[in-house]
């Protein structure tokens, strides 16, 4: 599925400046597209965007050239998958039940689950490592715990779009590799994965292509190796960075440098 | 909720059995044998009055009523986020009381015996609108906390107002009007049974049909949205039926309190949270408990009844502590 913003702009109520101001941005079908920025720069308003759930002051979103706000929120919700940056704990509910509200929007108001709509469950649970989890109550899970639940939820809608804000923020090094390499899978089998992260090297690992942006506005564009130079990341972040190629990995890897390090005193 | 299965379609059927109780008991017991030759269509004249025009229409409207007000508790403690909410929070008792303490105070029987009923309704309306589109107005989306804050503030203004009429009306007035704030369902008729049954079938059949939709809201609107609910709808939706049954039964019974905290809640702490079960069984559970109310209400100080209100609460309060206090030893 393609998405593409065209030139919108997003102004939250009584904000200063606009949250979003000209951003245009295409993901093809199949790629993975990361998102990349400092606090505030937008990133969580661009996927929402993306996902009809702000307002746009100006310009357009098209899922699959289709208006987003022609999509019904149902429909919608078959197509794309989303795990927001955070969400409250519901009431006590175990981590299968949780899964399943994945499928709520394959199935009619007072439609009972099918055999297909368990075995979404189930492989979605399995997929993100949480079978063993399945019965447990989500109010007894640790934070990465829930993370890889609620990831879980998002495939069970069998969508064919994934997007995910900072998805990974709070797992272990084997869990946050398993999620990059499970949506690194997902691109290749076709579905488009846009994932907001702070992560910039593992960005640069897994991605196509990044979009950086910089107080609401896009910084770069283009695959990682352009994306990510010196110039354009000192820029946006205000920090001084090394950018060195890794042997292992054949990506760019961006190292952050101390104040003595960089030679000169970081502005701001 | 897939464990729980068996549990939650046990209780249903033990309360369904429950319900026929309103038929038997009563100011004169009835044996088996009565009530069954007068629903084969014979029996005594008397026996025929007492349970045609009597008994049968009072458990109608005490279980569509108990039913209601539950579902509609369950409902507003979903949309308000809120394990306090109950059909009342939203000042709709204090519109409904308002405008059945006017007609009260003034002598009004313009319409006869829907007089009273009618305004009532028309309190609990205004109540409704008032603080819809308080909550509203701060943008377009319908604001939860806004909604929960005003109907607290319009109820509070409903009730100054009420306390305002009762101080300058006479003794007589008082004493109906804190009569029929207690709740009761003395000479409930087949009117009231369509009535009632005319606003809250409807409704809690719209209502059965957002136990997806609100459970996704307990996970926050934004994931609500992405898993595919039409969020300002669903919340529009919930907030004006839930309403429309309180307002209903208002009208017809008065303020029948606690049901429609207790039962929902005491429902959470046996069969869970997940709305597919605990909507339909709030509604079967509530039809129960007010019926059962309504006998004690009639039978334990006959042939003076209690009202009904003091009863659901009476024993709706201990029941519920027990719960939760086995729950939290648990």
């Amino acid at each position: 599925m393609r998405l593409d913003a065209a030139d919108i702009r997003v102004r939250y109520p009584d904000a200063p400046r606009p949250a979003l101001d000209g951003v245009s941005c295409s993901v093809p079908s199949g790629t993975l597209f990361a998102v990349l920025g400092p606090n505030g720069s937008g990133k969580s308003t661009l996927l929402r965007a993306l996902l009809g759930a702000v307002p746009l002051e100006s310009g357009g979103v098209c899922l699959d050239e289709k208006p987003v706000e022609d999509w019904s929120r149902r429909e919608l919700a078959r197509w794309v998958g989303a795990v927001p940056q955070s969400e409250p704990l519901p009431f006590p509910i175990t981590a299968r039940d949780l899964v399943a509200m994945g499928r709520y929007a394959h199935l009619g108001p007072l439609q009972g689950e099918r055999a297909t709509d368990r075995e979404a469950v189930e492989a979605a649970l399995e997929r993100c490592d949480v079978t063993e989890l399945a019965d447990r109550l989500v109010q007894t899970l640790s934070g990465g715990e829930l993370q890889r639940v609620r990831i879980a939820r998002a495939l069970a809608q069998q969508p064919r779009a994934l997007l995910l804000d900072e998805p990974t923020a709070s797992l272990d090094i084997r869990h946050e590799m398993g999620i990059l390499e499970l949506l690194r899978g997902s691109a290749e089998c076709g579905i488009t994965v846009l994932l907001v992260t702070h992560h910039l090297d593992l960005a640069a690992r897994y991605s196509d292509r990044i979009l950086l942006l910089d107080r609401g506005r896009v910084a770069a564009e283009g695959p990682p190796r352009e994306v990510l130079t010196p110039e354009n990341v000192e820029s946006v972040y205000r920090w001084p960075v090394a950018v060195e190629d890794d042997p292992r990995t054949g990506s760019p890897r961006v190292v952050p440098l101390r104040s003595r390090e960089a030679g000169s005193a970081p502005e701001g | 909720m897939t464990h729980r299965r068996p549990a939650a379609v046990l209780l249903g059927l033990g309360i369904l059995l429950v319900l026929p109780a309103g038929l038997f008991l009563g100011s004169v017991a009835l044996s088996p044998g009565d009530v069954l030759a007068v629903l084969g269509g014979g029996g005594s004249e008397v026996h025929r009055e007492i349970l045609l025009e009597f008994r049968l229409p009072r458990l109608l409207v005490g279980s569509l009523l108990g039913g209601g007000l539950a579902l509609a508790g369950a409902t507003f403690q979903a949309l308000l986020r809120n394990p306090l909410a109950e059909p009342y929070i939203l000042g709709i008792s204090g519109g409904a009381a308002l405008g059945a303490v006017s007609v009260l105070a003034l002598g009004l029987t313009t319409l006869g015996s829907w007089t009273l009923p009618l305004a009532a309704f028309a309190g609990a309306l205004l109540a409704i609108v008032l603080v819809f589109r308080v909550a509203t107005a701060t943008g377009r989306a319908l604001d939860v906390r806004v909604l929960l804050l005003a109907g607290v503030v319009v109820g509070a203004f409903f009730a100054a107002l009420i306390s305002f009429i009762l101080a300058v009306s006479e003794a007589r007035t008082v004493r109906s009007a804190v009569l029929w704030m207690m709740g009761t369902l003395y000479g409930a008729d087949w009117r009231d049974v369509a009535v009632v049954a005319a606003y809250t079938l409807p409704t809690a059949f719209l209502l059965l049909r957002l136990a997806r939709p609100l459970n996704t809201l307990a996970v926050g609107e934004e994931t609500a949205l992405y898993l595919g609910t039409e969020v300002e709808r669903v919340k529009r939706t919930a907030f004006a039926a839930a309403s429309l049954i309180t307002a209903a039964g208002v009208a017809v019974a008065g303020v029948i309190g606690f049901v429609g905290l207790v039962v929902p809640h005491a429902l959470r702490l046996v069969i869970g949270s997940d709305h597919r079960a605990l909507l339909p069984l709030s509604f079967l559970l509530g039809a129960a408990f007010l019926t059962a109310a309504d006998v004690a209400a009639q039978v334990l100080l006959a042939p003076t009844e209690i009202p009904i209100g003091v009863v659901t609460a009476l024993v709706g309060v201990p029941i519920f502590l027990i719960l939760l206090r086995r729950s939290a030893v648990r």
